[in-house]
C-alpha cells in the first residue's frame, strides 16, 4: 500500500488550488465597497486563503480515495470537516463549505474502502439511482395516497398562518411543475419562457377582475383560455425550431411579454403592478371579509364559526390543491391517451414520428396550449392569492425554478416533482438563515444534477407501455 | 443627418461589443454544437474585473492612463479565461455525449451560480466606476447646436475590437490551435485519430472566447462607468441573437451580426422607443430563427439520421 499520493494525482491537487487561487483572488480577495469617495476596496485575503486551503484539503481526500491511500484520505476529510468547528474562518459560507466539503469527502473515503478501493463512476452511480428510482416509482400509487393524506389534513392539524403560506407556495409550484412537465418531460420541448403564462394568467385574472367586474370563479376558466391563446401565438412561429434554437426563443418570448408588462403602463400599470386584486369568494356564496361590503353574507356567519383571517388561507389552500390535483389527473390520463403516447415518441425521436405520419405540429401546439392553461390557472390563483402583481414576480429566474424543478425530479415523473419541489422550494424555507445562498445552490445544484444524472433524480427509462409487460403477455404495466 | 451619424457611431460601438461577446457563442456552438449560456456571465465577470482593476489602480495612486487600460485589459483577459476555463471543465466537459438538453440546462445553471457568486462576493449594489479616457472629438454641428461627438472611447472600442479581430482570424486562420479547432469542428472523432487533442481544443476555445468577453467587459465599464451582476443575462442574449442572425458558427459572421443589433438597437432607441428596445432584440432574434435559422453568412443545417 502506498502512503504518498502518485505524482499525477499530486499534480491534480496542486493544479485545482491554483485555479482556485485565480478564480478567488480578484473577485473574493479585493471586495469593490460604497465609500464616501467613490468605490473603495475591502481586503478579504483571509477568506481566500482558507478556501484555497480548504478546496485542496478536499481535493487531496477525493484523489487519495481515487488512488485507495487511506491514510491520507481519512485525515484530510477529517481535517476539513473539524475545521468547520474549530478553525478561524472568516465567514459562515467557509464553515458550510468545510462541514459540507468535509461530510462528503468523508462519504466518499467510507465508500470507496466498502467498495474495495474502486472508484465510484457515474455509471455505477446512475446505476444506483436507478433502483432507488425504480422502487419509488413502484411505490407511486401508495406514496401517492399518503401523501394525499397528509395534505388534506394539515390545515387542521396546522391551523397555523406560516405553515399554510409555505404550503401554498409549495402547492403552487407543483402545479406550476407539472403543467411544464407536459411541454418539457413529456413533449421533450425545452421551454425557458413558462413564466409567460403564469404572467398572462396572472394579469388576466387581475385586469378582468377589476376591470369587468368578474368573480374568481368566471375568470379563473378566461385566463386559462388567454394562455392557452399565448401558448398559441407563441406555439405557431417557434415549432418549426430545434432543440435548443427553440429554448432561447421560448425565452425571448417570455422576456417580452415581461418588458411589454413594465412598459404598457396605462394597462398593466407598468412596474408599478396592480394593487388590490379582488380575493376570491367563498364559490360565489360567501365572502371571507368580517364585514362584507357587497350583497354575499360573512363566510363565519353563515357557518356559523368565529371571525378568523385564517379561513381565508385555509380556503385558499384548498383551492390550489383542487387545481394541483386536475393538473395532476389531467397529465396522467393525457399520457395514457393516444396524444400523450404520441408526444413520448416525438420526445424520444422526431423523425421516427414523422415518418409514422404523426403530424409534429399539432402534437406541439397542444402541448403547448395545454400546458400554458394549467400556468394561466396557476398565475390566477397567484394574483388572488397574493392581491397584488407586478412584473418583478415573472423574471427569468422563475421559469428557470420552474424548469429545474421539472428536471431535477426527473423528467416526466409526476412524483419526481413533488419531491423536487420539496427540496427546491421547501428546503429554503427551512433554513432560512441561508436565504443568501439559495441561489447559488440552486445553480450548483442544477449543474450536478445534470453532471451525475443528466436525466433527473427520480427518472427511469420505464416505457409507459409495453408489449409484454411485466406480469404477461400484453399485460399494461 | 447630423442625428443619423450620431447614431450610426453609437450603434457601432455598441456593435463592436456585442461582436466581441458574440464570438464566443459562435465559437463555441460550432465546436460543440451547444449554447453556452453562462457566456454572458463570463462577460459580466470581465466587466467586475475591469471595475475591481481600475479602483485599486486608482487607490494605489493612479498610473499613466494608457498604461492603466492595458494593465485592466490583461488581468481581466487572464482571470476571466480562467472562469471560462473553469466552467467548460466543470459543467459542460462531463456531458459530452449525454442527451441533446444536458448541456443547455447545466450552462442555466452555470449562469445563475456565476450571477449569484458575484452578487454575494461583491454586493448587489450598482459599481460606478469614475471615467477613464474622456473627450472627443466634434465632427460637426447643426444649426440648432446639436454636435456629433466621436467620443476617444469609442474610437477605442472599435479600434481595438477590429484589432482584436484581425489577430483572431489569423489565429484561427494560420496557427495550429486554428487548425485543430477547424478540424475538431469538422469531425471530432477523425480530428482525435489524426492526433488532435480534442480536450485541450475544446478548452482553449472557452479560454479565447472568455478572453475576448473580458474585453467587451472592460470596455463596457469604461464606456458606461456602471456595473451590476445582472448585466450578463440581456448582453448574452443580444450576442446571442448576433451570433445567430449572422450564422452561427461563422466568426465574420458574429461581427456582422454584433454590429447589425447594435445599430438595430441604436437606430430603434433613437427613433422609436427607448424602452421596447429590448424587445426589438428579442423580436430580431426570434424572427431570424424563424425566418434564416442559419443566419447571413451561415448554411442552412442538413438533418441526418
Amino acid at each position: 500500500m502506498s502512503w504518498r499520493l502518485s505524482h499525477d494525482g499530486l499534480r491534480e491537487v496542486l493544479m485545482v488550488m491554483m485555479v482556485a487561487m485565480l478564480l478567488l483572488l480578484p473577485m473574493v480577495g479585493l471586495r469593490t465597497v460604497d465609500s464616501s469617495s467613490g468605490l473603495g476596496i475591502d481586503l478579504h485575503i483571509a477568506a481566500v486563503f482558507w478556501a484555497v486551503l480548504l478546496i485542496g484539503l478536499g481535493k487531496k481526500s477525493l484523489v487519495a480515495a481515487r488512488e485507495n491511500i487511506p491514510v491520507i484520505a481519512y485525515p484530510a476529510a477529517c481535517v476539513m470537516l473539524l475545521s468547520g468547528f474549530l478553525a478561524p474562518l472568516p465567514t459562515g459560507f467557509l464553515e458550510f463549505f468545510a462541514l459540507a466539503g468535509g461530510f462528503i469527502c468523508l462519504t466518499n473515503a467510507i465508500l470507496m474502502t466498502l467498495r474495495g478501493g474502486r472508484p465510484i463512476s457515474k455509471n455505477s452511480f446512475g446505476e444506483g439511482m436507478d433502483v432507488v428510482a425504480t422502487k419509488i416509482q413502484a411505490a407511486t400509487p401508495q406514496v401517492a395516497w399518503v401523501m394525499f393524506a397528509i395534505v388534506v389534513a394539515l390545515p387542521f392539524v396546522f391551523p397555523d398562518r406560516y405553515v399554510l403560506d409555505v404550503s401554498i407556495l409549495i402547492l403552487t409550484y407543483i402545479m406550476l411543475g407539472w403543467g411544464l412537465n407536459i411541454i418539457v418531460g413529456l413533449a421533450g420541448l425545452l421551454d425557458l419562457g413558462y413564466v409567460a403564462f403564469y404572467a398572462v394568467g396572472a394579469y388576466s385574472y387581475a385586469l378582468l377582475a377589476i376591470n369587468f367586474d368578474l368573480s374568481f370563479w368566471v375568470c379563473l376558466p378566461l385566463a386559462g383560455i388567454l394562455a392557452a391563446f399565448g401558448g398559441l401565438l407563441l406555439g405557431f412561429p417557434v415549432l418549426r425550431l430545434r432543440g435548443d434554437y427553440f429554448a432561447i426563443v421560448t425565452l425571448g418570448f417570455g422576456e417580452i411579454i415581461r418588458v411589454v408588462l413594465i412598459n404598457w403602463y396605462q394597462v398593466t400599470g407598468g412596474p408599478d403592478g396592480i394593487n388590490s386584486v379582488p380575493r376570491p369568494s367563498f364559490f360565489g356564496l360567501a365572502e371571507f371579509t368580517r364585514r362584507p361590503s357587497g350583497d354575499l353574507p360573512a363566510f363565519h356567519e353563515m357557518f356559523g364559526l368565529d371571525y378568523s383571517s385564517i379561513h381565508r388561507i385555509i380556503f385558499l389552500y384548498y383551492l390550489i390543491l383542487v387545481l394541483a390535483l386536475v393538473v395532476n389527473f389531467l397529465s396522467v390520463r393525457l399520457r395514457k391517451m393516444p396524444i400523450g403516447r404520441a408526444w413520448e415518441a416525438m420526445r424520444e425521436d422526431e423523425i421516427a414520428c414523422k415518418s409514422l405520419g404523426l403530424n409534429r405540429t399539432n402534437l406541439k401546439l397542444m402541448a403547448f396550449m395545454i400546458s400554458a392553461t394549467f400556468g394561466g390557472f396557476a398565475g390566477a390563483f397567484f394574483a388572488t392569492k397574493q392581491g397584488f402583481i407586478s412584473p418583478e414576480s415573472f423574471t427569468f429566474i422563475e421559469s428557470a425554478i420552474i424548469l429545474a424543478i421539472v428536471v431535477l425530479g426527473g423528467m416526466g415523473s409526476q412524483l419526481g416533482i413533488v419531491i423536487a419541489t420539496l427540496l427546491v422550494i421547501g428546503l429554503p424555507e427551512i433554513f432560512r438563515d441561508l436565504e443568501l445562498y439559495r441561489m447559488l445552490t440552486f445553480g450548483i445544484g442544477m449543474v450536478l444534477v445534470m453532471v451525475w444524472r443528466p436525466r433527473g433524480l427520480l427518472a427511469v427509462r420505464e416505457p409507459s407501455i409495453r408489449l409484454h409487460g411485466l406480469h404477461g403477455k400484453g399485460a399494461k404495466s | 443627418m447630423e442625428y443619423f451619424l450620431q447614431q450610426l457611431i453609437n450603434g457601432l460601438s455598441l456593435g463592436s461589443i456585442y461582436g466581441l461577446i458574440a464570438i464566443g457563442y459562435t465559437m463555441v456552438y460550432g465546436i460543440i454544437g451547444m449554447i453556452n449560456f453562462a457566456h454572458g456571465d463570463i462577460y459580466m465577470i470581465g466587466a467586475f474585473l475591469a471595475v475591481i482593476g481600475f479602483t485599486a489602480i486608482g487607490l494605489v495612486g493612479g498610473l499613466w492612463t494608457p498604461l492603466a487600460v492595458a494593465l485592466v485589459l490583461i488581468i481581466a483577459m487572464v482571470f476571466t479565461a480562467a472562469y471560462g476555463w473553469v466552467v467548460e471543465r466543470f459543467a459542460y466537459r462531463p456531458l459530452r455525449g449525454s442527451f441533446r438538453l444536458a448541456p443547455l440546462i447545466s450552462a442555466i445553471g452555470m449562469s445563475i451560480l456565476l450571477q449569484n457568486y458575484v452578487q454575494l462576493v461583491q454586493g448587489a449594489r450598482v459599481k460606478p466606476i469614475s471615467p477613464v479616457v474622456q473627450g472627443g472629438f466634434e465632427l460637426m454641428e447643426r444649426d440648432d447646436g446639436f454636435t456629433v461627438n466621436l467620443s476617444y472611447m469609442q474610437i477605442i472600442i472599435i479600434v481595438l475590437t477590429l484589432v482584436l479581430m484581425i489577430v483572431f482570424a489569423t489565429l484561427i486562420a494560420r496557427t495550429a490551435l486554428g487548425r485543430s479547432q477547424r478540424a475538431c469542428e469538422q469531425d471530432k472523432t477523425m480530428a482525435a485519430l489524426v492526433g488532435i487533442n480534442v480536450d485541450r481544443t475544446i478548452s482553449l476555445t472557452f479560454v479565447i472566447g472568455a478572453a475576448l468577453a473580458a474585453v467587451a467587459g472592460v470596455m463596457v465599464t469604461m464606456y458606461y462607468g456602471v456595473v451590476d451582476f445582472y448585466i450578463g443575462f440581456l448582453a448574452g442574449v443580444k450576442a446571442f441573437t448576433a451570433a445567430v442572425l449572422g450564422g452561427i458558427g461563422s466568426l465574420p459572421g458574429a461581427m456582422i451580426g454584433g454590429i447589425l443589433i447594435g445599430l438595430i438597437e441604436a437606430f430603434w432607441a433613437a427613433y422609436f422607443s427607448a424602452e421596447y428596445k429590448d424587445v426589438a432584440a428579442f423580436s430580431i432574434l426570434v424572427l431570424a430563427l424563424i425566418f434564416r435559422p442559419y443566419g447571413i453568412l451561415g448554411r442552412p443545417e442538413v438533418e441526418k439520421v
